[in-house]
């Protein structure tokens, strides 16, 4: 599994940090950080909850 | 359960659905929409569409192009329930019976009284509603005046400005967003849009609008008048429960449900139309937020799957943002009238600020101007009953730090 963060649509809303904090850093400068492009399998669902509570729909999953 | 009835075809009904078939409902789900368009997202509407950077199909919501198996009945809007028929009423003459029922209507704009016949005035919710204003934007690029400085006017505000017209932001209030920010933190949201040349007068009703077939002065409540080619309001919405009415439901400002969003056996609703108790805050609330239609929509789902006093607590910490110029606007928890306010990072003049509001020795909301990790970082520890103290001595010592 890979997370693919599109960067155009990313507005820093930081809600998939508060989802996987391992994962996604929203850091000082307001930009996002993808800590981890291949998180474990078993952090699927929580994967699928960032992919589905952004706000802006910029983040995917490629399997 | 053979047969769930989704009233609602916007984020929260479309979310409810979505979450039937996670939770692994397999009989009929039926969504009713009244728009013709297939389900779409809304915040774009006061921002990147109205902007005209985005086109409409990039708005679509999942749950339109999913595979889900749900029967749409878009252009359709429910006109009456029989709660013992188990009956939905639609506008086509039609009724559809139901074993459960998702309630997600959403809400309208309210606005001012309108003369007969007069053009050039708008409110924003629906996409209808945003390409006409766009069109009468792109057609009399002038003068352009919004009538609230809520999140919606404010967005508005923003959108036109970069759009380069000259835009007046007319508040009742004394500072926009008073009741929910204060004062204070009302007063830089107005300082935000000064500083973009928006010419921002508070505490100021309108009085009524002049003009022929189209609209050309608002006049105002101190006897002032502002010249006008287009007017936006954005003064709040309501409620739509018209179709509830005598159907035996509780309606106060929205159906009325209890803690797991079930408002009758076999009925739950979500979204800008419910209200419910939340645990987390031990008040009524009803929240008209982007993020909570989504997960109220999913939790009264599984709260309709779970039976009647088998469903959990809806308590979340509700939360927001607004896009306004080159500012994040954040939101998180329930501030009310008489919080004590302390900005407890950056300042107010540089518009880059978090600003804590207490009440009975708890933080209840976080508002934050670009600085979302914090916000969220907050919202997480209102949820866990984050005392005031504790959290001015902890920021106090971060600030201390650097």
């Amino acid at each position: 599994m890979r997370i693919v963060v599109d960067f155009d649509l990313c507005e820093s809303n930081a809600v998939c940090m508060n989802i996987a904090p391992e994962v996604f850093e929203v850091r000082d400068d307001d930009f996002l950080y993808v800590l981890d492009e291949n998180p474990p399998e078993e952090s699927r669902p929580k994967m699928e909850e960032a992919v589905r509570r952004c706000p802006k729909q910029a983040i995917s999953i490629e399997d | 359960m053979q047969s769930i009835v989704v009233v609602g075809a916007s984020l929260a009904g479309c979310r409810a659905a979505e979450a039937l078939r996670e939770e692994g409902f397999d009989g009929r789900v039926v969504l009713i929409g009244d728009e013709a368009h297939r389900p779409y997202d809304r915040p774009p509407l006061s921002k990147q569409v109205l902007a005209g950077t985005w086109s409409t199909d990039r708005i679509e919501l999942p749950a339109a192009g999913a595979d889900l198996d749900l029967e749409w009945r878009l252009g359709t809007r429910a006109t009456g329930l029989d709660l013992a028929a188990r009956r939905v009423a639609l506008d086509t003459g039609e009724d559809l019976a139901f074993d459960g029922l998702v309630i997600a209507t959403g809400a309208t704009p309210r606005t001012v009284p309108v003369p007969d016949g007069m053009a050039g005035v708008h409110t924003l919710r629906t996409l209808d509603d945003c390409l006409a204003l766009r069109a009468d934007l792109e057609r009399r690029p002038g003068r352009v005046v919004v009538v609230g400085a809520g999140f919606i006017g404010a967005e508005v505000a923003a959108t036109c400005r970069e759009r380069g017209a000259p835009v007046t932001m007319v508040e009742a209030l004394p500072a926009p967003l008073a009741r929910v920010l204060g004062e204070v933190i009302g007063g830089t949201c107005a300082d935000l849009h000064r500083d973009h040349g928006v010419d921002v007068r508070t505490g100021v009703g309108v009085a009524g609008l002049a003009g022929g077939s189209r609209v050309e002065q608002v006049q105002l409540d101190n006897g002032s008048a502002v010249d006008a080619d287009v007017v936006v309001v954005g003064v709040g919405v309501t409620p739509l429960t018209g179709w509830l009415e005598g159907s035996g439901l509780t309606l106060e400002d929205g159906v009325v449900c209890d803690e797991t969003c079930l408002a009758a056996p076999g009925v739950v609703a979500a979204g800008d139309v419910a209200r419910w108790p939340n645990p987390t805050f031990g008040q009524m609330m009803r929240v008209e937020h982007w993020d909570n239609a989504l997960d109220q929509g999913a939790h009264a789902a599984r709260t309709l799957l779970a039976g009647d006093g088998g469903g959990t607590a809806y308590a979340p910490v509700p939360w927001f943002w607004s896009d306004q110029y080159d500012r994040k606007l954040q939101l998180a928890g329930r501030p009310g009238p008489g919080d004590e306010v302390r900005v407890v990072l950056g300042s107010l003049e540089e518009r880059r600020f978090v600003a804590l509001f207490g009440r009975g020795g708890r933080v209840v909301a976080a508002f934050g101007m670009n600085r979302p990790a914090p916000i969220m970082r907050y919202r997480s520890r209102i949820a866990e009953g984050l005392e005031w103290d504790l959290a001015l001595s902890e920021a106090a010592a971060e600030a201390k730090a650097g």
